[in-house]
């Protein structure tokens, strides 16, 4: 019986990335039984989820380049400046 | 019966300008607020008359100095706007006051259209500045230093509503609610426990559990007696508990949520005792565990989970909504706050679509993890900070939304409506159509009331102290029979 592992388990940060890729239109990136065990079934099986894996990986890097070229150049300034009165 | 919904929130701002030795952040404010173009004559002044910061709920009055400014500081640090919203200089802080609105999503529209002006004020306002100088602005509660600013929640209620009951079920609530709530932060505040990342940014700051104040020794539930209204039949809570919030989705829950339990406590549909020892540790401990596994103590010997707690909440909801017809939103809210307890205690990094803190803490944990860097590092803190930016390119929440990874509540066209039309069922319509329709006559004008400055007449007061009267069904006829304010006030047998 072919196991598909699911790659992304439960506390992983990776499940959640799943819910943002997901949600952004692609296919939900969980697992599901494609059923079938033979070894082409398997393979091809693999390959899906490597795909998958690779597609969420890629959306992450893009997300976090995205991040990289907004973020505030000079953080540590800003975070050090960064200072308010108070109010209620 | 509990009375209808009716309420709206106040924001404090974070403000500071890049590259300006001298800035100063009052004069920064003024200029910021003014820099908004609604209002082409700039002198109606904010009725300070009927203001009391001073009464307390629980039945006195304080001794204390009340801060009226004068005509000219009162102009400069006010403005009261076509959609019914008030946009001012609060100390050191701009602040937006929403209109009142009778439900979450209308809240929603309307906080959003807030940020909204705060940043196309921000742009005005820059170009004002000296070269190189650069004003931003953020939706958030602390700078990291000690220093803390509000999103205030205001709630009408039945006066006869015992203030008792009133703090006894809600701190247990407050204490817990933060779970869909919070904004997220790295790092602690206020000399408490350091944590790399908490669930709320202003549980730290909560030293008390009921009081007056709001600036010092913070309490959970603020006593603060200023019904805005008629003070015979109604009570105005104010509730600086709350993160300011960036999801739609979030500010739909805390409102609407918070709309909903205060309803069922002036039913009396509370009905367990979920009392906890020390409400005030219990906020930080909860603050304090993303894992939302942390026990908490109840006065009754029990320890329960936030989950545990918020679930007994929304237990009593689901029963009151069955008993007591609530309205769409209400009924929507209901199946979002289940929507949202169920994914908590499955896995709270489900809700990366819905909630701030798990949004923020699923983008630091990625980020840290890819550049290799620790929860200290000033990129970090900085990625923590400009989650709240108002700037629409640079907002990292607004990054996550335009690219279709949140959730949305409401539509970009509302948002914009929202920034010129009033909600069109409470007396923030009266309110919005006089400044639209009268601005050269209108002369002050405060929640509960507009006054009219007409040629040479004294000046007349119109009072607004029913926050349900004075929508569109009830007055908009009256305002197309009145092409002017002294129409408007013969009209009205003035």
């Amino acid at each position: 019986m072919a196991r598909f592992i699911n790659q992304y388990s439960r506390n992983d940060s990776n499940s959640s990335a799943s819910i943002w890729m997901a949600a952004a239109g692609e296919q939900k990136k969980k697992s599901k039984g494609d059923g079938g065990d033979s070894p082409e079934a398997e393979s091809e099986g693999g390959q899906k989820m490597a795909k998958k894996g690779e597609e969420l990986k890629e959306d992450m890097d893009s997300l976090m380049e995205e991040i990289d070229s907004v973020l505030e150049e000079n953080a540590e300034e800003f975070v050090k400046n960064y200072v308010q009165r108070g109010g209620q | 019966m509990a009375i209808p919904t009716v309420m709206g929130t106040e924001i404090e701002f974070g403000i500071i300008v890049k590259n300006d030795p001298d800035f100063d952040p009052i004069s920064s404010c003024v200029l910021l607020v003014n820099a908004y173009r609604e209002d082409p004559e700039g002198r109606i002044l904010w009725d300070y008359d009927q203001e009391n910061p001073l009464a307390d709920a629980r039945g006195f009055q304080v001794d204390g100095e009340k801060y009226t400014p004068n005509q000219q500081e009162n102009i400069a640090r006010n403005k009261t706007l076509i959609n019914g919203a008030r946009y001012y200089v609060d100390h050191a802080h701009p602040e937006y006051s929403s209109p009142e609105v009778t439900n979450a999503r209308d809240l929603v529209v309307h906080e959003k259209a807030g940020e909204r002006v705060l940043e196309a004020s921000r742009r005005e306002a820059n170009t004002l500045l000296p070269a190189g100088a650069v004003m931003l602005l953020h939706k958030n509660n602390s700078d990291r230093k000690g220093n803390s600013y509000g999103c205030h929640e205001n709630y009408l209620m039945d006066r006869r509503t015992s203030f008792k009951r009133i703090v006894e079920n809600l701190l247990p609530f407050f204490a817990t609610r933060q779970i869909y709530c919070g904004a997220g932060k790295v790092g602690s505040e206020n000399r408490n426990h350091p944590c790399d990342f908490q669930i709320s940014q202003r549980a730290d700051f909560f030293e008390t559990e009921v009081a007056l104040d709001t600036m010092v020794k913070r309490p959970i539930i603020n006593t603060r007696d200023e019904p805005h209204a008629d003070r015979e039949k109604y009570r105005r809570l104010h509730m600086i508990v709350g993160d300011s919030n960036m999801s739609e989705y979030t500010i739909y829950l805390r409102n609407g949520v918070t709309a909903i339990i205060l309803s069922m406590i002036e039913d009396g549909a509370i009905d367990r005792d979920l009392s906890l020892s020390n409400p005030v540790r219990s906020i930080k401990e909860v603050s304090h565990d993303p894992t939302l596994k942390a026990e908490l103590q109840l006065d009754n010997g029990k320890r329960m989970t936030a989950i545990q707690m918020q679930n007994e909440f929304l237990e009593m909801a689901l029963t009151y909504a069955a008993r007591n017809k609530l309205d769409p939103v209400a009924m929507d809210v209901l199946d979002k706050w289940q929507h949202v307890m169920t994914s908590l205690q499955e896995d709270p990094m489900d809700l990366a679509r819905e909630i701030d803190w798990v949004a923020k803490k699923l983008l630091l944990e990625s980020f840290i993890e890819r550049k290799g860097l620790d929860w200290e590092d000033p990129k970090v803190q900085m990625l923590d900070l400009q989650y709240h930016d108002t700037r629409p390119d640079k907002g990292l929440y607004y990054m996550l939304e335009r690219e279709g990874r949140m959730e949305r509540i409401c539509t970009d066209d509302e948002i914009i409506e929202a920034v010129h039309r009033p909600p069109v069922d409470t007396r923030a319509f009266f309110r919005g159509e006089c400044l639209r329709r009268f601005p050269k006559e209108v002369f002050g004008v405060n929640w509960d009331s507009i006054s009219f400055s007409v040629g040479e007449e004294p000046v007349r007061r119109i009072m607004m102290s029913e926050p349900l009267k004075g929508s569109r069904a009830h007055v908009e006829d009256l305002l197309n029979q009145s092409s002017s304010a002294s129409e408007l006030l013969a009209n009205l047998n003035f």
